[in-house]
């Protein structure tokens, strides 16, 4: 294995762990379904546990010092991992019926070797469970009070469920922390509307806005007793236009408001009387508070100020000193900060210092300390949209020294270790910057294209809508880029990556030209939200232009054509049935014109179980002929069964693929021809009942149907039927072969099947003299209009493996293939 | 006494038997049946209520449940490159219905209209375009179209040659039809040259497919299961021959059992000539002793 690398994701909760003794770690899980436990000094990962794609995280605490409790699947599951090495402990499923928020509740215990109480509520009931062994000590059914519970609160004796019926009714039942008894039951109906969102501020207050968001409402839990406090927040602000939001930070005794891009800060007395601490301007992102000694709790807050970013870490109750004032620099690539977490250590010198992690909108964690960023992982790489391949450069004659290092001082400072190192005078600093510069300039992570093409830059596109190019040879990052026209804005709420395509691979001007890729975005999930395409420079990551689009995207589809300049051309179909041309160019669409009948595509309807393909029919006929806009008709139809089958699965063969031997060797010195064709599809069909999860099906009922298909006339080139199999199918297309994983219930194990077509109609080509005469039929033309003459071969095998996705190499002169 | 208890015996077991026996032919000829419905689809002269509830394909209800298989008819419809459809033949099969239910297509027959000179007209102007020949069938046979009509389509050139000749390749799964791949027999790649064909009758071939079954992989659960199921748990290795586990006792005891023997078969030759011999030393003696004596003579 050349290398292998390891992220988690977004972060969403983060938990340090700082004990006197062992290693610090802090515990993150992520929107990945990833609950991993990082190394506090490097970032690096100690244990990590990937969690299906249903079983999303919903919280993530440490109860009795060494365990991790995670809970997930919406309030159901609740897992316990050892701290130390990650491995499970425990795991209880929780029962409940109606769909909930779910609250994960650890009382924060110094005392560690206390049984404590693990309080979770999910799917309307609330659940006790002992944190020793997972048990289920008693559990509190709420789904027949209608109430949507928004706050557990514990205190040794008391539990107290809040939480609103409608949105003006505000109940709070008491229960015995022993049993789960109720002890008290009890409400408090507001004369207005709330905006639904609450606050809990310590130790008996909660925070709500009504539904204008115009007032501010405490209401005060004394000793069952409950009442309320409003008060106008322009009373509060002079300028209170825009929409009031309380932010979900927990500080003691002080909550915060954010109203347009201001942040108040509003002290809660124990009167629930409301007054203004303190304004801050352009914040970015607001911690919970830390309790670093019994009555002291410190905050922290990130803000932008003329392209500076300050760090301030403050006392909830002394407001006016600043524990901690950071200025720090962060690339500008990785977009704002968007969560922080704070955690406190000893100084040498006795005194509290903080370090703070912080999630950047790439997706990337940073951890700061003392200004700077000690550590940075890039975990937008967990979440990967597409990918595609571009050759690097050809190397160039004498100009590879100068590329490498960077310029005369680098070279001799290099020159100076090496000798160094040959005279055994170097340290160990200089040791490893004498690896580093060794592993720089080994073959394999050399930044010039090679004899056989294994080397090659990798451009991944992320959903957080970054773009980074990694090298083959030893997976580092040549570069990356957060695209404008993928990050949230005004316009754009919610920006999505989709695609990513060579725009341009000179092959005439490759030492003097880089290859660019098209990056195709898209402003929101739905399919009728507009399109955004950007241009990067494969090599160095520049955005070359960018272009919003009027119309939709549905479908590109890259046409094996290319212009004077080698741009790609691509068909973009939209959302109305048209397709569109680009690049716009009058080159462009006259060589669109010279092929307009030999271009075909396909399109599958998952859902509906039905594959199409089309032709180019016409220009679009709007006010005025728009030249690079055409209308397309459907040249053919598969229509499946849907009562038997249903469609899991297509893939085809990379446009890009070079086939270098059009032939097979038998064992026996036969020579059988590949049946090599672009235009052909294939398509992994499951029963309906079986296309569920393996387990839910019997034998009987399952059944796996695959079929290749020519796409250029609709023809089923050649169908198979697997009995008893199921998905999920994972297959790959390349040459005249397709390779597919999948599951075979009658024997209870992974398959896998490979089906080689060979073409019948080249088969006589075997004598000799024929070749020699020039009778033989290997340069005539071939058509998809031709009737088919193949011979499909299919073998089948066990696979012991589950497999996660499956691809194939391809290198320039076709090793392996 | 004796005679009494082997008579109870006697009648005990003849009552056993016949008990048993009417309750073990009925299950065995249900079996047996059902099989025989399976491979050979002969007609269900008798209706038995098993069968009857086996078969649940709504479909079903079309066809009377005495026959078993029914003549079924299905359009081809045909546009000229953009034109609406129209009608342009029909098809007719045989629709076997099997003893579990299944349907399936048999026989298929094709009528084809010959082209009108409205349509010949139309043709001509798809050749000269270098435009799409375009067919279409249900996709259902029973309740046309089905949920979609199946398209296909081929360039008009592709058709054109000494006549009109065409190729159907239907593939069907039970009564449902999922594609036709529809074409010429010929090559015809692009660039293709305008042709006008010289008769305007159409020869069709048509031609049904089934899905293949896949080779099944050999399925060996039962020992693996066996052998991976419980740890510490032996796999029993198959019973061997008696040759096959002793041979190499039985061998060399062999050897020295014809060892023995042939020693056995020795010694008494020497014992004859040593012990056994004793009485008859003196005739030998007397032999020895004689020829001497004869030469002597």
């Amino acid at each position: 294995m050349d290398w292998h690398q390891q992220y988690i994701g977004k972060v969403k909760h983060a938990v340090f762990h700082t004990q006197k003794t062992g290693r610090k770690r802090v515990l993150v899980s992520t929107e990945e379904n990833v609950v991993a436990s990082l190394d506090l000094r490097h970032g690096e990962i100690f244990w990590r546990h990937v969690l299906g794609t249903n079983d999303v995280v919903d919280g993530i605490d440490i109860a009795l010092g060494k365990y991790v409790i995670t809970l997930s699947s919406g309030g159901s599951i609740l897992r316990a991992w050892n701290l130390p090495d990650g491995q499970m402990v425990w795991e209880s499923s929780l029962q409940g019926s109606k769909a909930s928020k779910s609250i994960l509740n650890i009382p924060k215990n110094l005392k560690s070797d206390k049984d404590d109480l693990i309080l979770v509520f999910g799917k309307g009931c609330l659940h006790a469970i002992s944190s020793i062994d997972g048990e289920v000590l008693w559990k509190k059914d709420f789904a027949g009070e209608s109430i949507e519970v928004s706050h557990i609160i514990q205190s040794p004796e008391v539990i107290y469920v809040a939480g609103f019926v409608g949105s003006s009714k505000f109940y709070v039942y008491e229960l015995d922390a022993k049993s789960g008894e109720l002890l008290k039951n009890n409400h408090i109906a507001l004369p207005f509307r709330t905006s639904g969102e609450s606050l809990y501020v310590p130790d008996d207050k909660f925070l709500v806005l009504d539904d204008a968001r115009s007032k501010i409402v405490t209401i005060n839990i004394n000793n069952g007793d409950i009442n309320y406090n409003q008060k106008q927040i322009s009373d509060l602000v002079k300028d209170s236009s825009g929409q009031a939001v309380i932010l979900p930070s927990r500080l003691p005794g002080l909550s915060a408001l954010k109203i347009n891009s201001q942040v108040l800060l509003i002290k809660v007395t124990n009167e629930g009387e409301l007054a203004v601490v303190d304004k801050i301007d352009n914040t970015a992102a607001f911690s919970n508070a830390l309790s670093i000694s019994e009555d002291q709790h410190v905050f922290a807050f990130v803000q932008y100020e003329d392209n500076k970013i300050h760090l301030s870490i403050k006392d909830v109750n002394d407001w006016s000193r600043d524990l901690l004032k950071e200025n720090l620099v962060i690339d500008h690539q990785r977009g704002n900060i968007e969560k922080i977490f704070i955690n406190n250590y000893v100084r040498t010198d006795r005194s509290h210092g903080f370090r703070a992690l912080m999630v950047m909108e790439d997706h990337s964690l940073l951890l700061v300390q003392q200004g700077e960023i000690v550590w940075s992982r890039e975990d937008g790489l967990a979440s990967v949209v597409d990918v595609t391949t571009s050759e690097l450069p050809v190397e160039k004659e004498g100009v590879s020294v100068a590329k490498v290092e960077q310029n005369l001082f680098e070279w001799l400072k290099g020159h100076v270790l090496k000798l160094k190192g040959t005279l055994m005078i170097a340290s160990p600093e200089d040791k490893i910057a004498i690896q580093k510069l060794r592993l720089g300039s080994s073959e394999k992570s050399k930044m010039t294209r090679d004899h056989n093409g294994f080397r090659k830059l990798l451009i991944v596109l992320t959903r957080a809508g970054k773009v980074f190019a990694l090298h083959t040879g030893d997976g580092h990052i040549v570069w990356s880029i957060t695209l404008n026209t993928l990050r949230k804005s005004e316009d754009c709420k919610h920006p999505v990556g989709l695609n990513i395509y060579q725009w341009q691979v000179p092959h005439h001007h490759a030492l003097d030209e880089n290859p660019s890729i098209l990056v195709i975005g898209r402003c929101g999930p739905s399919l009728s939200a507009p399109t955004a395409l950007s241009f990067l420079d494969a090599y160095t990551g520049k955005e070359l232009n960018s272009l919003s689009l009027a119309h939709t995207v549905a479908r590109v589809i890259p046409l094996p054509y290319t212009d004077s300049t080698e741009q790609r051309l691509h068909l973009i179909i939209d959302f109305n049935k048209h397709a569109h041309l680009y690049p716009r160019t009058p080159e462009a669409s006259e060589i669109l014109k010279h092929e307009f009948s030999n271009i075909y595509w396909y399109s599958v309807e998952a859902d509906n179980g039905v594959i199409r393909g089309h032709a180019l029919k016409s220009n679009c006929i709007h006010e005025v002929v728009d030249e690079y806009c055409f209308v397309f008709r459907d040249l053919w139809s598969i229509v499946f069964p849907s009562e038997s089958e249903k469609i899991i699965a297509t893939v085809t063969r990379k446009s890009n693929e070079v086939v270098h031997t059009q032939a097979k060797v038998m064992t026996d010195h036969d020579v059988m021809y590949k049946y090599i064709s672009k235009n052909i599809l294939f398509v992994a069909n499951a029963a309906p009942k079986a296309s569920g999860d393996i387990g839910t099906a019997t034998p009987e009922e399952a059944l796996l149907v695959i079929y290749i298909i020519d796409t250029v006339t609709g023809r089923i080139l050649h169908r198979m039927t697997h009995q008893g199999c199921q998905g999920p199918v994972h297959a790959v297309f390349s040459e005249n072969w397709v390779v597919y994983h999948y599951f075979n219930l009658r024997a209870h194990r992974h398959e896998m099947s490979v089906i080689e077509v060979y073409d019948q109609s080249r088969a006589d080509n075997k004598d000799i003299w024929k070749f020699l005469l020039g009778k033989h039929n290997l340069t005539s033309p071939i058509s998809s209009y031709y009737r088919p003459e193949i011979s499909a071969k299919s073998q089948s095998y066990f696979f012991t493996h589950s497999v996660k996705a499956i691809e194939v190499t391809s290198t320039a002169k076709g090793f392996g293939s | 006494m004796t005679l009494f208890r082997s008579i109870l015996a006697v009648t005990l077991f003849l009552t056993f038997f016949i008990t048993l026996s009417p309750a073990f032919q009925s299950d065995e000829l249900l079996l047996d049946d059902e099989e025989f419905g399976l491979e050979g689809g002969r007609p269900q002269s008798r209706p038995s209520p098993n069968i009857a509830t086996t078969t649940t394909t709504p479909t079903r209800k079309r066809i009377p449940d005495s026959a078993s298989d029914s003549k079924i008819q299905f359009t081809l419809e045909h546009a000229f490159g953009d034109s609406d459809f129209s009608e342009a033949g029909n098809f007719s099969a045989r629709l076997k219905t099997w003893s579990h239910g299944a349907q399936t297509l048999t026989k298929l027959r094709f009528s084809r209209d010959a082209f009108t000179a409205v349509e010949k007209n139309k043709f001509q102007e798809l050749l000269k375009g270098d435009d799409f020949y375009r067919i279409r069938l249900p996709s259902n046979v029973l309740s046309p179209p089905g949920r979609e009509y199946i398209v296909s389509s081929v360039k008009a050139r592709c058709l054109a040659g000494d006549g009109l000749e065409e190729h159907f390749v239907i593939h069907t799964e039970g009564v449902n039809i999922l594609a036709v791949n529809y074409g010429a027999p010929g090559a015809c790649p692009y660039p293709r040259q305008l042709k006008l064909p010289a008769k305007w009758s159409f020869k069709s071939h048509t031609l049904l497919k089934n899905t293949e079954q896949a080779p099944r992989t050999p399925i060996f659960t039962e020992e693996v299961l066996g052998g991976e199921g419980i740890e510490g748990e032996l796999i029993k290795p198959p019973e061997r021959s008696f040759w096959a586990k002793y041979w190499m006792y039985v061998i060399p005891l062999g050897l020295i059992v014809m060892n023995a023997v042939t020693q056995a078969m020795n010694m008494p030759e020497e014992q004859a000539g040593g012990q056994g011999g004793a009485p008859q030393q003196p005739g030998t003696a007397v032999q020895r002793g004689t020829n001497p004596g004869v030469r002597r003579r």
